[in-house]
């Protein structure tokens, strides 16, 4: 790992390709600056629901990172650490949900926990518990799309950490479980907070797999991306606006906790 | 079905719309054959884009097909989408020859616009309510005949799934659930009506709100039960030439296709009622 070199002295054949890569992704975010109705900003954000679909935006795509983490890390840990048989299988299926269209995503998820899915019908029938067009589910949708963005970044992070560390944790009798948390964790835990950052931000933009898993009722479902999607149905302004409020809310979130946590070393993404 | 009605209405259309040269032939003596449709005073060929509401996939790929079939060297492109979707497009200057919108205020988009002009009323599709072909609510419709409301039809709680009040099924959904005192009982307002269908298909809703066409559509999936509230709001479909359209010949003679007797005749086919 190495810390971000400050300053100039950049070589111009990264410096024009860099320069167009940095326009291509921002240029899109002024096109929507440029269009946003400035006046009448006020009465477009205290719209009713606007609110609300922020705080559940907010709240699904932290959930849908804690239980990412929950299960992820463990997950990136067995990829890159452990013998186990079939692992390239095993990090092939992890990647599913990114070659998965979302729409497809969340008809998978209807199969398998929905009212009349492999699990869901059980837990129906049993229970009484319905899972599709709650906000269970729009977690679960998030937590599907979204980890393997985590599970990748951790495991890049296993890989490039120095074993060593580990090996002479061991050889001074810490257990597996110990040298994991006490020499692992922390080591791994820049590309740890890179991948949750990634997770976040791609669970809070979901949209495919939440419309159609989780449905879209405002209050319990409707997320920020849903209600920016509807709005562009009939109000192009409102919908940019709304896009705004998201934008600004996430990268505010993200500067933060940059700042926090990703302070002292830049850390490779997978 | 009342052919001749049909066939009144259309004709009374095409008089309204003041189109021309279509043939009178029937749909049975004129199926693929390349007598029906426009009397080729031009030719017509190119590439005729066409933007449509998502209900009416099927029925418009069918006279896609037979269209092409009358102008060999023609191309028929669509796209499908939400109605509104397809106004937004065509304002933020999509290429497109011809919209057919689900609704006349997504229409008034591109009219507002100034992209589209004189449209046509072609089709009118009211709402049903669909339950799972197994009917797990044991829905029955009320004796007494006659055409029941939909809170006799709907009446303990049950997961209903409606269209989006911003998008033309949706915005008709709330209009009949308001009409029955029912605002507040959908659970989940999909984008379109293709997902309110495709979740009353895999069981996932009780119920959903879709249009006749769709029920038409799905064949044996569901059970549809038409309600008194739904001529409340029924959706009448225009079909305009675009002001801008790349290929206007093509375009002309496709809106022809679709308001003469054979294109009403497909139309009614899917479901759909005379306008």
């Amino acid at each position: 790992m190495t810390r971000a070199r400050g300053g100039t002295g950049i070589p111009a054949p990264l410096l024009v390709p860099a320069a167009a890569g940095i326009a291509f992704l921002v240029l899109p975010v002024v096109g929507l600056l440029v269009r946003t109705p400035w006046s009448d900003l006020g009465p477009k954000l205290t719209a009713p629901g606007v609110g609300d679909a922020l705080r559940l935006s907010l709240l699904s795509a932290t959930l849908a990172t804690l239980l990412s983490l929950l299960m992820g890390v463990p997950l990136a840990w067995v990829l890159a650490r452990s013998r186990i048989r079939g692992r390239s299988i095993l990090r092939a299926l992890v990647t599913v949900p990114l070659v998965l269209p979302p729409v497809v995503g969340g008809v998978a998820l209807f199969l398998v926990l929905g009212r009349q899915g492999l699990i869901g019908r059980w837990l129906f029938e049993q229970f009484d518990v319905t899972i599709p067009f709650t906000t269970t589910a729009v977690v679960i949708a998030e937590t599907f799309v979204a980890m393997p963005f985590l599970v990748i970044s951790v495991e890049g992070a296993l890989r490039a950490a120095d074993a060593r560390f580990e090996d002479v944790a061991a050889t001074l009798g810490a257990g597996r479980w110990t040298t994991f948390r006490r020499v692992t964790l922390p080591l791994v835990s820049p590309g740890i907070a890179a991948g949750a950052v990634l997770c976040w931000a791609r669970a809070l933009g979901e949209f495919g797999a939440t419309i159609t898993f989780a449905g879209n009722f405002p209050g319990t479902t409707q997320t920020m991306p849903l209600a920016v999607y509807l709005a562009l149905q009939e109000d192009t302004e409102a919908a940019i606006v709304l896009s705004m409020v998201l934008l600004a809310v996430s990268l505010a979130t993200l500067l933060l906790l940059r700042d926090r946590w990703l302070g002292r070393a830049t850390v490779p993404v997978a | 079905m009342n052919r001749r009605m049909a066939a009144l209405g259309a004709a009374a259309l095409l008089a309204l719309a003041g189109c021309t040269g279509s043939s009178a032939s029937s749909r049975d003596e004129a199926t693929g054959s390349s007598a029906a449709g426009t009397s080729g005073s031009e030719q017509i060929t190119g590439t005729l884009t066409v933007f449509a509401a998502a209900s009416l996939t099927d029925v418009f790929t069918e006279l896609g097909d037979q269209f092409m079939d009358d102008h060999p060297g023609l191309e028929v492109r669509f796209n499908f989408a939400g109605s509104s979707a397809l106004a937004t497009q065509i304002t933020q200057g999509a290429p497109a020859d011809v919209f057919a919108s689900a609704d006349e205020v997504q229409m008034a988009k591109a009219g507002d616009a100034g992209l589209a002009v004189d449209p046509a009323v072609f089709a009118e599709n009211p709402l049903m309510l669909v339950v799972p072909a197994d009917n797990p609510l044991g829905i029955q419709l009320p004796g007494g005949g006659g055409v029941p409301s939909l809170t006799e039809i709907l009446d303990h709680d049950a997961t209903m799934a409606v269209c989006a009040p911003q998008v033309p099924c949706g915005a008709a959904a709330a209009k009949v659930l308001d009409a029955a005192g029912l605002s507040a009982y959908p659970d989940t307002y999909e984008e379109d009506v293709r997902a309110v269908l495709t979740k009353v298909e895999l069981g996932e809703v009780d119920a959903g709100l879709v249009y006749v066409s769709d029920v038409h559509a799905a064949g044996d999936k569901v059970v549809a039960f038409g309600f008194s509230e739904s001529f409340q709001a029924i959706n009448r479909y225009p079909i305009s030439v675009l002001t801008a359209a790349p290929n206007p010949a093509a375009a002309q003679a496709f809106v022809d296709l679709v308001l003469s007797d054979d294109g009403q005749q497909t139309l009614r086919d899917a479901g759909f009622l005379e306008p």
